[in-house]
C-alpha cells in the first residue's frame, strides 16, 4: 500500500480506469457474438425439424422454439413443440391421439 | 514429444517477433532442442532479429513445395547449440501456406526437435490461422492497451474454434498470457492498464510479463535475441518467462527498496 494510493482515491478516474471498464463491455458484447454464433446451423435445424414433425401432426412455425443456454460449462439445447390440443396423428397407418407437449435436453 | 507452440496477439508491433526470437532462445539455452519458424510470409522479419538474415537460401515455402529440403532451409544459430531458424520466404504470398504442407513440415521437424515455436503473423487472416493450426500451445502476446487486448480476446477466440484441437475435438490449446512493452510507472500514474487488469479481462492463465525496455531495440539492431544479453531487465524477464512455461518457478530477482515501494519507482 503506498502512501499516494489514498489521495489517488479521491481523484476523477484515470485513463487506465476507463480503459478496463469500456474493454470488459465490449469484450463481453463480443464474446456473446463469437459463441452465438457457432450455433448457426439453428435456423436450419428448426426448419428441417418442424418439416419431420409435420409429417406426423399439423404444427406451425410457431409451435417450434428452441433455446440455447448455458449453465456453466454446458451449453443447454433446448427444443420445445407444442403439439395442438386434440390432434390426429397417423403412424403406420393407425390413428393416434397425441396430446400436451413433447420436450427434450439432448 | 514434440510441442508446438504458437505466439500469436492479432495486433501488430506488440512483440510477437521479439518474443519468438526472445523465448526460442531461452528455451536452447535450457538445453532443449528447439526451432523457431517465421510463418509471416512475404514480411520476414525473424531473420533480422535473430541476427541470420545474410545465411539465408531456402525458405519454409520453398521445403513446403519441394524445392528445398528441410536441411537447407533449416539455419543453426551461431550462439546458442540447439537452436534453429526457419525463415519465411520473401517473395511469395500467404496463401502458399497450405495445411497439407505446413503439417509435412511440422511432422519432419517433430522428429528432431523438443519446441517448435510458430511466429504468427499480425491479423486474423490465412496466415495467422496457419501459425496457430496445429498448436499445442499459445503465447499470447498483449500489450497494456485497449486495441491490443480486444484483438488478443479475438485470437483467444480463434484458438478455441479455427485450430485443428479445436476441429477435431481433441483437448483444448493451453493457452498462456505474456503481457508485454510494460511500464510500471505509468500504472501508478493511472495511465497504463495493470496486468492485474489485463489478467481480469482476458482471463486465461498467466505466464509473465516483460517490461518496455530499451534493450529490445538494442537487441533487435544488432540482431541478437535479447535473453541473450545478460544485463537486460527484459532478457531476464523472459529468461523467467521460459523457466514457468517450463513448469518451474524462477530464482526471485533483486528485491526493491524501501523507497521504490513506499513511491512507486
Amino acid at each position: 500500500m503506498r502512501i499516494f494510493d489514498y489521495f489517488r482515491a479521491l481523484q476523477p478516474p484515470k485513463s487506465a480506469a476507463v480503459a478496463k471498464e469500456r474493454l470488459q463491455i465490449i469484450i463481453a458484447r463480443e464474446r456473446h457474438l463469437r459463441d452465438s454464433s457457432t450455433f448457426d446451423y439453428l435456423p436450419m435445424l428448426q426448419k428441417e425439424l418442424l418439416e419431420v414433425v409435420r409429417k406426423y401432426v399439423a404444427i406451425n412455425d410457431e409451435q417450434i422454439k428452441m433455446n440455447i443456454e448455458k449453465e456453466g460449462d454446458y451449453d443447454i439445447l433446448e427444443l420445445n413443440i407444442t403439439l395442438p390440443e386434440e390432434s390426429r396423428q397417423v403412424v403406420n397407418g393407425e390413428e393416434q391421439m397425441v396430446n400436451g407437449e413433447y420436450q427434450k435436453d439432448p | 514429444m514434440a510441442k508446438i507452440v504458437v505466439i500469436t496477439s492479432g495486433k501488430g508491433g506488440v512483440g510477437k517477433t521479439t518474443t519468438s526470437a526472445a523465448v526460442a532462445t531461452g528455451l536452447a539455452l535450457r538445453g532443449h532442442q528447439t526451432v523457431v519458424i517465421d510463418f509471416d510470409v512475404g514480411l520476414r522479419n525473424l531473420d533480422l532479429v535473430m541476427g541470420c538474415e545474410r545465411r539465408v537460401v531456402y525458405d519454409f515455402i520453398n521445403v513446403i513445395n519441394g524445392e528445398g529440403n528441410l536441411n537447407q532451409a533449416l539455419i543453426k544459430d551461431k550462439r546458442v547449440e540447439s537452436l534453429y531458424i526457419l525463415p519465411a520466404s520473401q517473395t511469395r504470398d500467404k496463401d502458399a501456406l497450405t495445411i497439407k504442407g505446413v503439417a509435412r513440415v511440422l511432422e519432419a521437424l517433430k522428429k528432431r526437435f523438443e519446441y517448435i515455436i510458430c511466429d504468427s503473423p499480425a491479423g486474423i487472416e490465412h496466415g495467422a490461422i496457419m501459425a496457430m493450426y496445429f498448436a499445442d500451445e499459445a503465447l499470447i502476446v498483449t500489450n497494456p492497451e485497449v486495441s491490443s487486448v480486444r484483438d488478443s480476446d479475438r485470437i483467444i477466440g480463434m484458438l478455441s474454434s479455427k485450430t485443428r484441437r479445436a476441429v477435431q475435438n481433441m483437448v483444448p490449446v493451453k493457452e498462456h498470457l505474456l503481457v508485454t512493452r510494460y511500464e510500471p510507472k505509468r500504472v501508478n500514474r493511472g495511465d497504463m492498464l495493470s496486468v492485474e487488469d489485463v489478467r481480469e479481462i482476458l482471463a486465461i492463465p498467466f505466464l509473465g510479463v516483460i517490461p518496455e525496455s530499451p534493450s529490445i531495440l538494442q537487441a533487435s539492431n544488432a540482431g541478437i535475441p535479447v535473453t541473450l544479453d545478460k544485463k537486460s531487465e527484459a532478457g531476464q524477464a523472459y529468461l523467467d518467462v521460459v523457466t514457468r512455461f517450463l513448469g518451474e518457478e524462477p530464482p526471485p530477482r533483486d528485491k526493491k527498496g524501501f523507497l521504490t515501494r513506499l513511491f512507486g519507482h
